[in-house]
């Protein structure tokens, strides 16, 4: 019955959606408020009509209800609750409902508290983002409908792929696909714009917010997959290139690069077209990463559908909503009216240039992760595109960037000087001087000459941000009294630059720690053996098995010393899953500071051996602690008064965006 | 400066940028791709020692013989050639005899695979995709996948 409820519900919102793409935009085109006030409730109601459907089949899963196929293929009735909840989205088709679930969330956040959006712009936005919300539940219903029954239910379902049975599960997706999908609010946005025909200044100010919201929750979930990565796999890495991370990272570099382009448009009314067009492939890319993930056209963890009518059903959505939006934006744009022109060497410029720079590394990842796919599609060939390749391309064009990043905020609009900057940038370069000769000294000229450069530049882009405050509230300078008072005074946005490019540095830097000191070891150990790394020693003194829910573990148990001194325990296992015959293995961290130790088991040898692999891995945790700052930052400029969602209407503005009709 | 020359300036710096890409790409491309091949292509094509692939295909039962140190040798077979491997590490969770795999690394003069890394990314009911292409390809491909789906209820066609 609940699982026919969902199924209900979720037509129900289909049907609701549909109204929500058609009449609004009449309206809108007739100037007929009545219609256009049609899109706020229906919004609504196909939010609710979806969260209905998701509670469903979350109440099918809690239940352990394996008449219905997706619950029985996915789940077990031993399995914890917590992954018995997250299992809801660790399929394919439950994956889908998280996708639409959301979309609606974001669909309905705008039409309660878009009131400050003039009526028209409201309506369309809501409407193209229905177009979105129809075809994806059309997807739902004709190829991957989770809620369908089998006539006679099975008492055991098949479990979850263990892999997927971790905190990461309940976190990583929710939090990605509120990025992903709320890029679908920019997107819709940008082709509001292009319909109307119309777009200026304040366009940028109510589209920022959005974008903003969903980068953070993209970075936070870029960086939550990468740490459970890491502590998953075994392998000690935390990014791999893999198409499915790549997925993710594209519309992130293309939203960081649409935050930084709607900064121009917002302030100087420059940038329009380009604006428009990076809201475009913002989204667009997050329908391909949709695409790359859910149509099984990869081989990777994440793909778990294999089924080919939903990638064809996914593609066709991607080509007309991608083509349309293009199409659109080639007939539209010469239309808009351009925006003033600026130096080069300006505020503006530097925006420009961070755009370039980012736009340009994104395409390097796009070629990347598609080439392989298309090759293989002309040629049979198969290749693999590794590390290697992005190492090539992607970082040497992310330096200049980095380079060029502290001088940004500090050039004025308009025009700006250069040679002034510089100056007050001396400080920050003389901090990097100073880490990169101390680096040279302890490395004793061993290792590769970049790596001092490397982390001289991460001090440098961080002494940078610090610099813009410092530069601003005039420390050093005026009283600390006066400099507290300007401080609180600075504008929320200034504060969340400064933080987020700070987090950057931060970033950079633990990613240079860990690629190039990270330390390992690989041994085969006997009971009371011991293993060293650094300056820790780890002491093997026997295993265990124990008895989980829904599985079996065997833990090994280790003691940590430190020059001779027992600071602690590390008890990676393996662990057994017979409903699946697989086994995962658990690794063990331990955390030093911002470093790292970390333990992964092999398989025991018969004579009574165990095969380890040891780590030490320096500065690691500053590569996620780094994103967190940056979305510190995000939610700093988020409160930001001119920002703020629903914040007062600027007087101008309403008068601006008047039909010229 | 006039505006011709600020959007000439403009215009200039995104075709440098977008040059540079092109050629970073470019010469990526040209060194650090690596090529999937499998047992019979080792074989057929003749690959030069020293030079970087992909081999894939199923372990051969019986061929795994680990020696000291955590080396281990297997053969990689895709049911009509086979190809010796050596590797040294651990081996992933879902190694074992008949399973499928995928390794990276360089043939030697002796026309043994180095191994730097092996893979084997998926659950039991899971084949690498470039494996099951090859085992296709040979005329040797159980669909071990699809029999398990099909003794479900409601088996769903591939």
């Amino acid at each position: 019955m609940i699982a026919e409820l969902g199924h209900y519900a979720l037509v129900l919102a289909l049907g609701l959606a549909l109204v929500q793409a058609c009449v609004p935009i009449v309206g809108a085109r007739k100037n007929d408020p009545v219609l256009m006030a049609v899109a706020g409730p229906t919004a609504v109601g196909q939010f609710c009509f979806i969260a209905i459907a998701f509670a469903a089949l979350t109440i099918c899963y809690v239940r352990s209800d394996f008449s219905v196929v997706n619950v029985f293929e996915n789940s077990h009735s031993a399995k914890p609750l917590i992954y018995k909840i997250t299992g809801v989205w660790g399929n394919h088709e439950g994956s889908m409902l998280l996708w639409v679930l959301i979309l609606s969330i974001f669909g309905a956040l705008v039409a309660l508290f878009g009131g400050n959006l003039p009526a028209r712009l409201r309506a369309n936005v809501l409407a193209v983002q229905s177009w979105i919300a129809v075809a994806f539940v059309l997807f739902i219903l004709v190829t991957s409908n989770p809620f369908l029954r089998i006539p006679d239910a099975p008492f055991e379902g098949r479990d979850l792929n263990p892999i997927l049975q971790d905190t990461g599960l309940a976190i990583h997706p929710p939090l990605l696909y509120l990025g992903y999908v709320g890029l679908s609010i920019s997107f819709s946005f940008a082709i509001a714009a292009l319909i109307d025909g119309r777009i200026d200044a304040a366009w940028a100010r109510w589209v920022r917010p959005w974008t903003l919201l969903a980068w953070m929750f993209l970075t936070l979930g870029i960086a939550m997959g990468s740490y459970w990565a890491y502590y998953t796999l075994g392998w000690g890495g935390w990014w791999f290139w893999d198409p499915v991370e790549n997925a993710s990272f594209m519309p992130w570099l293309a939203a960081t690069a649409l935050l930084h382009s709607a900064l121009v448009m917002e302030k100087r009314n420059a940038l329009k077209i380009w604006t428009i067009l990076l809201a475009i492939l913002a989204f667009s890319l997050s329908l391909i990463g949709t695409f790359l993930v859910r149509s099984g056209v990869l081989t990777s963890v994440h793909a778990f559908a294999t089924d080919p009518t939903r990638g064809v059903f996914i593609l066709a959505i991607l080509v007309l909503f991608i083509g349309g939006g293009l199409a659109l934006f080639a007939l539209r744009a010469p239309l808009l009216k351009q925006g003033g022109l600026f130096a080069p060497v300006s505020r503006e410029g530097a925006l420009v240039l961070n755009n370039l720079f980012l736009v340009s590394a994104c395409a390097t990842v796009f070629v990347g992760t598609l080439y392989p796919l298309a090759l293989e599609a002309l040629t049979g060939e198969k290749i693999s595109v590794g590390a290697p390749f992005f190492n090539a391309t992607f970082a040497p064009l992310f330096i200049p960037l980095l380079i060029a990043m502290p001088f940004g905020p500090l050039l004025a609009w308009k025009r700006g000087d250069l040679l002034g900057v510089a100056q007050r940038l001396i400080g920050a370069a003389g901090i990097a001087a100073i880490t990169v000769a101390v680096i040279f000294a302890m490395e004793g000229g061993g290792g590769p000459i970049l790596v001092p450069f490397a982390i001289g530049l991460a001090l440098f882009v961080m002494a940078g941000a610090v610099t813009e405050i410092v530069e601003r509230t005039g420390l050093l300078k005026v009283p600390f009294a006066t400099a507290f008072a300007r401080a609180r005074g600075l504008p929320r946005s200034t504060w969340g630059g400064a933080f987020a490019h700070f987090g950057l540095g931060i970033v950079l830097l633990g990613v240079i720690g860990e690629t190039q000191w990270s330390v390992e070891r690989i041994a085969e150990l006997k009971p009371g053996q011991t293993v060293s790394i650094r300056r820790y020693d780890l002491q093997f003194d026997g295993m265990t098995t124990r008895q989980g829910p829904n599985y079996r573990e065997l833990a090994a148990h280790f003691i940590v010393r430190r020059h001779g001194e027992v600071i602690g325990v590390m008890e990676p296992a393996k662990r057994n899953f017979p409903s699946r015959g697989i086994a995962t293995t658990e690794t063990a961290l331990m955390t030093r500071g911002f470093s790292q130790l970390y333990l992964s088991l092999g398989d025991p040898n018969p004579d009574g051996s165990l095969a380890v692999r040891l780590y030490y891995k320096p500065l690691v945790l500053l590569i996620w602690l780094g994103p967190i700052v940056m979305v510190i930052g995000g939610a700093l400029s988020l409160s930001d008064r001119r920002l703020r969602v629903g914040a007062p209407k600027p007087a101008r503005s309403k008068a601006a965006l008047q039909p010229a009709e | 400066m006039t505006r011709k020359q600020r959007r000439l300036s403009l215009i200039g710096a995104a075709l440098g940028v977008l040059a540079l890409a092109v050629a970073l790409v470019l010469g990526a491309l040209k060194d650090s791709i690596v090529f999937f091949n499998s047992p019979t292509d080792v074989v057929e094509k003749q690959i030069k020692p020293g030079m970087r692939i992909r081999i894939g295909g199923l372990v051969k039962a019986g061929s795994v013989a680990r020696g000291d140190s955590l080396a281990v040798r297997f053969e990689v077979t895709d049911g009509k050639s086979t190809v010796p491997v050596a590797y040294q590490g651990l081996l992933p969770d879902l190694f074992r005899e008949g399973q499928g795999i995928v390794a990276e690394g360089a043939l030697d003069p002796t026309g043994t695979f180095r191994a730097d890394s092996v893979l084997a990314k998926h659950d039991e009911t899971y084949m690498p995709k470039e494996v099951a292409d090859a085992l296709k390809k040979q005329g040797h491909w159980k669909d071990d996948y699809e029999k398990k789906v099909g003794a479900a209820p409601q088996g769903r066609a591939q």
